[in-house]
């Protein structure tokens, strides 16, 4: 068998598979999305929780969650995706499915402020230590002023606009041509 | 433990305190009387030929606390090995603060690291030297404008030799090192003195990011 044979062969069968289950990325209601991952789990085979991260869409003032499992046996990744209010932000927690899921919980309760009732340590500071502001991955928090006003800045700092300090410094006389 | 000897030991903290104890506010009444609150003190050089000797022996001898602080203490690994060989000039790493003279900030400091640096500074025996890594400690690099990382390392301990680059080679490190050589045997190196001397604003500066300060002021 050719290395191309081989190829083919791989390229059907995870063809296959995914007709059989679905792959990419799900969007599921808040109320089902517990059940529908535990589903997932136990019957589908998608048996590794890889990460859990979360969003913010502060346009459209939701976080989106997103689940990211794995399944083992047929080698495919879905990522359950769950949106959430953003006002008073909280989600049922899934440690019982993934004891690590605590871990990500929270995180996203130090750095975006989104609640996970039940699960360990959710309200233990993981790794900003005396943090007294808002959560600083909301969008809304301003982390260069931030950083200015608390960190003494080094004056002296600037900043060019990149395509003009090239033509400047760089390439001057090309400059004429871009 | 504050309920056993909350009052006897307020009591007691109350008959020494004066101007010139800390007031380790930090920690709880029953803490206190286990933690040191003497501020520290200048050590002055010795006179004459016995300082430029002492100078001489210090520079032959510098030992590296083994504490990465940050991404650049990845530059710390090639040194030991034979191609830059760090040991030929008398610089070997050691595991705690207490045998160590010489403390290097690898890069980016974030506010719950500097909380152990500030710590592990103050634990480490004079004479003692900061060498400061990277970009980052000089003027923030490129987290300059992070919430989570502070800007200037020199605000919270002091600095001896500063080497730029994101990330400075192993050569730039070994310069760095001769280049502490040459200050210590010219008798600069007062890093730890300076510190005593404004030791106020240090804390302040300490304080001021560091919320949650469950340590003594000064940590002997």
């Amino acid at each position: 068998m050719t290395i191309q044979d081989r190829d083919t062969t791989m390229q059907e069968k995870s063809k296959s598979f995914r007709e059989a289950v679905p792959e990419g990325f799900v969007n599921v209601p808040a109320a089902e999305a517990v059940e529908y991952i535990t589903r997932l789990r136990d019957i589908e085979g998608y048996t590794h929780l890889v990460f859990l991260t979360a969003i913010d869409y502060i346009e459209d003032s939701l976080f989106r969650l997103t689940y990211m499992l794995h399944n083992y046996f047929k080698g495919l990744d879905l990522g359950v995706q769950v949106d959430i209010a953003r006002e008073s932000a909280g989600m049922e927690s899934i440690h019982h499915l993934w004891p690590h899921a605590a871990t990500y919980q929270r995180e996203l309760k130090e750095m975006f402020g989104i609640d996970f009732p039940g699960s360990p340590g959710v309200d233990d500071s993981f790794i900003l230590e005396g943090w007294m502001e808002i959560p600083p991955m909301r969008r809304e928090f301003d982390t260069k002023a931030y950083s200015e006003q608390t960190y003494f800045p080094r004056p002296g700092r600037s900043s060019h606009d990149t395509t003009e300090y090239m033509k400047e410094k760089l390439y001057p006389s090309e400059a004429e041509t871009w | 433990m504050d309920g056993i000897h909350g009052s006897e030991t307020e009591k007691q903290l109350e008959m020494v305190s004066d101007q010139l104890r800390l007031a380790n506010a930090g920690l709880s009444d029953g803490d206190k009387a286990y933690f040191c609150d003497v501020r520290p003190h200048r050590v002055e050089p010795y006179k004459g030929i016995m300082e430029t000797f002492a100078n001489w022996a210090r520079s032959q001898s510098l030992w590296i606390l083994g504490f990465g602080t940050g991404c650049g203490a990845i530059e710390l690994r090639p040194l030991m090995t034979s191609r830059f060989d760090m040991y030929r000039y008398g610089i070997q790493a050691r595991p705690t603060p207490r045998q160590s003279c010489v403390f290097i900030i690898g890069g980016y400091a974030s506010v719950k690291t500097l909380k152990r640096i500030v710590r592990s500074y103050e634990q480490m025996q004079g004479p003692k030297f900061v060498l400061a890594l990277g970009s980052c400690t000089i003027n923030g690099g490129m987290y300059w404008d992070s919430y989570n990382t502070i800007n200037r390392i020199d605000h919270y301990i002091p600095v001896d030799v500063y080497i730029a680059g994101c990330m400075p080679r192993p050569e730039a490190l070994l310069g760095g090192f001769l280049r502490l050589k040459q200050m210590i045997r010219e008798g600069k190196c007062e890093g730890m003195n300076r510190y005593v001397d404004d030791f106020d604003w240090y804390k302040a500066n300490q304080k001021q990011i560091i919320h949650d300060w469950n340590m003594p002021d000064y940590n002997w």
